[in-house]
């Protein structure tokens, strides 16, 4: 597929997006190695972590191929204004029920997200997207068990969960925030766009919640925490940024 | 090395013969070729191979070491010059595993995934056949193991915990 630079410039919008999300995600799932509840939770963070990597790598060497610069340097010398995550993947990681009720809410998305482009028109997309969705699908299992458990567990359980998911669904939004010129991206048939992302989000999130005993309250306006898309982040990136490229900001020639 | 004449000697099946001698190194007996990763070979006329290798998974740590190793063992060869690239062409699933795979990882102890065609299922990861002692009296306990292509599961039976290859 050729593309026009008004499209391509659409459609590098869309990858960075998707990308820094998996990124900076990934980092933050990775700050639970060593800390999980239990065994296995530790060791399904750090593996969600890997593979979030995996993806925001392979996402990255495809904007290499259309002319960015490459991998390492996109994600390691970008400033904060550079980057295109949404705001729910910034934050630290909390105590665990929000981390998890944010791995539930940010992988039912991204599992939807790939499987819509597993359709684009955008063949290297949609090859990218069609791997990407086997690897999700177990995410989503894992969240899903949780949160069902936790939801049914006991009293406590689920008014913690409710917690959780009442502070966490308005950030979640953010996620579906619209991409400048994402029309372009829905007329050539590359992506379907964020809002309808988004709608199939609510209801997919909608019959789970159900499922698992948690009240679905809308209170907030749906924008509240957009930004993100346009480089305007929370307080927390910067840190994490630092972090993240400290090895590489020493040296970057250094192999790990 | 412009000798047509030697070049000219390897085929294809040659350098699938080479390539099996590429472990994956975390799961040292099975070759590449028996994983089913490599998607791709190319042979010019003139000995320049080309190699496309699709990973397990986007985030697996060993695609650059598999890599390196696929032209180390292929330079052994009388060819004029190797190239792997990485791709997603072809999108790997747990059904490119070859017979001769499912045979070394049953053999090594890890139960395999089930064939299927195409949607993995929930169900695909329940009531999996214990590689110890062949009961179905077992248990998924995490869906993420020692790396990223193995699940963990304990069998009620004979009270072991195992590994089973992830159906992808």
């Amino acid at each position: 597929m050729n593309l026009n630079p008004e499209t391509l410039s659409a459609v590098k919008n869309l990858i960075y997006s998707t990308a820094d999300d998996h990124l900076v995600l990934g980092h933050r799932n990775s700050e639970w190695t060593g800390l999980g509840p239990i065994l296995e939770e530790d060791i399904a963070f750090s593996s969600m972590a890997q593979d979030k990597l995996g993806q925001a790598l392979a996402l990255y060497q495809l904007l290499n191929k259309l002319g960015e610069r490459d991998p390492d340097t996109i994600a390691f010398t970008r400033k904060e204004n550079e980057f295109r995550c949404c705001h729910l993947t910034e934050y630290p990681i909390g105590d665990y029920g929000f981390s998890l009720m944010r791995h539930f809410l940010f992988d039912e998305a991204a599992l939807l997200r790939f499987d819509m482009l597993s359709n684009s028109g955008f063949t290297e997309l949609s090859h990218i997207a069609k791997k990407f969705r086997g690897e999700i699908k177990y995410h989503v299992m894992h969240a899903e068990e949780w949160i069902k458990q936790l939801g049914n567990g006991n009293e406590e359980s689920n008014r913690r969960i409710q917690i959780m998911f009442d502070t966490v669904y308005p950030l979640a939004h953010g996620i579906f925030e619209p991409l400048e010129n994402e029309n372009i991206l829905i007329e050539n048939k590359i992506y379907e766009g964020e809002n309808e992302l988004e709608q199939r989000w609510r209801v997919r999130i909608g019959k789970i919640v159900k499922d698992a005993n948690i009240i679905l309250n809308e209170t907030e306006p749906k924008d509240k925490h957009y930004g993100g898309r346009r480089g305007m982040h929370t307080e927390y990136l910067k840190p994490l940024l630092l972090e993240m490229t400290e090895v590489f900001s020493i040296d970057p020639n250094a192999e790990w | 090395m412009p000798n047509g004449r030697l070049a000219v000697m390897i085929d294809k099946d040659i350098i699938i013969e080479k390539l099996k001698e590429v472990k994956d190194p975390e799961l040292p007996l099975v070759s590449v070729i028996d994983m089913g990763i490599i998607t791709g070979i190319d042979l010019d006329e003139k000995g320049n191979v080309k190699v496309v290798m699709t990973p397990t998974f986007a985030g697996c740590p060993a695609i650059e070491y598999m890599k390196a190793e696929i032209k180390k063992k292929l330079d052994e060869l009388e060819i004029n010059s190797v190239e792997v690239e990485v791709n997603f062409n072809v999108q790997w699933n747990s059904n490119m595993i070859s017979e001769n795979g499912r045979k070394l990882l049953k053999d090594s102890g890890f139960a395999l995934p089930a064939r299927h065609t195409g949607l993995v299922q929930i169900e695909m990861l329940q009531k999996i056949e214990c590689p110890f002692c062949g009961k179905k009296n077992t248990r998924l306990m995490s869906a993420f193991g020692a790396t990223q292509c193995r699940a963990v599961h304990y069998c009620d039976d004979c009270m072991q915990m195992f590994e089973q290859i992830k159906p992808v």
